[in-house]
């Protein structure tokens, strides 16, 4: 199976608007997929500047999905359902 | 204080205004500032119907615009307070105001018998009340408000838990007792009493205390190309993404033209400080506190003048720093940033600081003016502040600066968040003229020090991974 991969932002705006809180992502997932799924930070994911939704950020790509408002539960809910 | 609702309701009401700054039209940007985002047929996410949702925002952009929410009786648009601030020469001097129409929905502090109670035989709570407040009706235990204390021994005493004593957050985190609700239920902040530790500001759940934003005056000196001098606070640089040679190449980016580092500043409180303990150990004192906190400061100016004795006069990084920047850029404006609420207080009464951003307030400028703190060079800087200076913002890092520093025995006492407990203890140090447990008492307001101020945005964890990070990068202290 084809591994998930979870893009945090780090860009300013997702940073400034809350994406540091998903630090505990990394562990929450690895304990609960293992190695089918790889969080990584990554630079600005370049979500908020096509229409500047600064206020929908933190954003988080899954694959190719992008969750915003990014909670630690709304992407392991993006996961599951791309999982199942 | 990590990011949730009320916090990034705010910082997007900033972003919002920086951005209408910038555009050609600031007063008509600022005046539909609430209207963009709770435009017609929008969902009212938090409040009774759309209006009183605009109305709340409106307030929440008067304090961003800096001025006191209290006053506003709603004839004014903010089309006319954005002019205002455009046209102001002096600044507002309560640094914080209270959002009546956001306060109102949380209920009055007190003990409330709830529908737990199980009208036991027993009736503990009737024989815990010493003041008589406690009668039974109808099998239900019923408070006499006229008599009850709110001392909350029945609370203790009910073996349903059924008896609780309703939080009013402003009020139970205030260390000094200066904001309560009034008769109308709205709370107020009695400026005389508060020593604008900002903890009301980050533990009201409605938002409803602001801080007043500098915000506008500052971007008017980039605007009108002022020279302009930036310190920030060591505390800042674990609130952003990248290093601190991007923050600073960021932060030029703006438009500042000089940046400092306020660790350079604790560098010098670190040796004064360690000085000034040998020296009053050799004098026989009993033991000595810091002095670098805002907080901790009004605290003793307005309510414990006798810890005043015990305190070091050792001046904080943010006056040193400023020091040396106006020393260096004699006609510049200078600015200092920190996660802080406190330090607008201790900012107004230094003459060589003009204007004071928080962390949330610089954010949003990066955000509001697109500016990618990841994309930014490194700048190189031939001043290296020293590990133990950019350590200061961390619970313990104070005492353990001057510890390193000093030429006498130091034993450390930590009082990490002034509350109403902590306040006691420092006072009875002072009474007693005896600290049992050490000879430097190091106070920091905030739990976990400045890095937990009430204006962070970064969550604790990752701020203290960033520090880390730096920490590890910078050299000891020169003795």
């Amino acid at each position: 199976m084809e591994k998930v991969v979870v893009k945090v932002c780090l860009g300013t705006t997702c940073f400034v608007m809350g994406s540091s809180n998903l630090q505990g992502l990394n562990e929450v997932v690895k304990e609960k997929y293992g190695d089918a799924v790889v969080v990584e930070g990554s630079p600005c994911l370049g979500v908020c500047s096509t229409n500047w939704e600064f206020s929908k950020a933190p954003y988080v790509k899954v694959n190719n999905e992008i969750v915003q408002e990014a909670t630690v539960e709304s992407v392991l809910a993006e996961i599951e359902r791309q999982l199942a | 204080m990590t990011s949730n609702n009320t916090t990034n309701l705010k910082k997007e009401i900033l972003i919002r205004l920086v951005k209408a700054f910038w555009s050609q039209e600031f007063e008509k940007k600022t005046r539909l500032i609430p209207f963009d985002m709770r435009p017609k047929g929008a969902e009212v996410p938090y409040r009774c119907c759309i209006y009183k949702e605009r109305k709340i925002i409106k307030d929440r952009v008067i304090a961003g615009l800096g001025f006191p929410i209290e006053e506003d009786d709603d004839t004014m648009s903010l089309a006319e307070y954005a002019k205002m601030a455009l046209d102001r020469e002096v600044l507002d001097d309560k640094p914080l105001t209270v959002l009546e129409a956001a306060c109102k929905a949380c209920v009055p502090n007190q003990v409330k018998v709830t529908d737990l109670c199980q009208g036991c035989i027993a009736r503990p709570c009737q024989a815990a009340c010493k003041f008589g407040a406690i009668t039974v009706v109808d099998g239900k235990s019923v408070i006499d408000y006229t008599k009850c204390k709110s001392c909350k021994m029945c609370v203790a005493a009910c073996p349903y838990n059924a008896i609780v004593k309703v939080a009013v957050p402003c009020e139970d985190n205030c260390p000094v007792g200066a904001i309560s609700k009034n008769s109308d239920g709205t709370a107020r902040i009695d400026f005389d009493k508060c020593i604008s530790c900002g903890k009301c500001v980050s533990k009201c759940p409605f938002g409803a205390v602001h801080e007043k934003s500098q915000i506008i005056d500052i971007l008017k000196l980039i605007r009108d190309k002022k020279e302009t001098v930036i310190m920030f606070a060591p505390a800042i640089m674990t609130q952003f993404p990248g290093t601190i040679g991007q923050l600073k190449t960021a932060i030029k980016k703006i438009g500042f033209n000089h940046v400092y580092e306020v660790a350079q500043g604790a560098d010098i409180t670190t040796r004064k400080e360690a000085a000034e303990l040998a020296e009053r150990m050799e004098e026989g004192q009993p033991f000595m506190t810091t002095s670098c906190c805002a907080g901790y400061n009004e605290f003793i100016k307005k309510h414990a003048p006798e810890i005043k004795p015990y305190e070091s006069t050792t001046h904080t990084p943010m006056y040193y720093t400023a020091e040396i920047a106006k020393k260096e850029h004699p006609n510049a404006k200078l600015i200092f940033v920190s996660p802080c609420v406190a330090k607008k207080q201790e900012a107004r009464e230094n003459e060589n600081v003009d204007f004071v951003l928080n962390a949330k307030e610089l954010g949003a400028i990066f955000i509001g003016m697109g500016i990618e703190i990841l994309d930014c060079e490194e700048a190189v800087d031939a001043v290296q502040p020293s590990k133990q200076g950019r350590k200061f913002p961390v619970i313990g890092g104070v005492a353990e600066a001057v510890q390193f520093c000093a030429t006498c025995e130091v034993k450390p006492v930590i009082i990490n968040g002034l509350n109403k407990d902590t306040a006691k203890q420092l006072k009875k140090y002072a009474k007693d003229g005896v600290c049992p447990d050490g000879n430097i008492i190091e106070v920091m307001c905030c739990e976990g020090g400045c890095i937990r101020g009430n204006a962070t945005i970064a969550d604790p964890k990752t701020s203290k991974k960033i520090l880390q990070n730096v920490l590890e990068n910078s050299e000891d202290i020169e003795k």
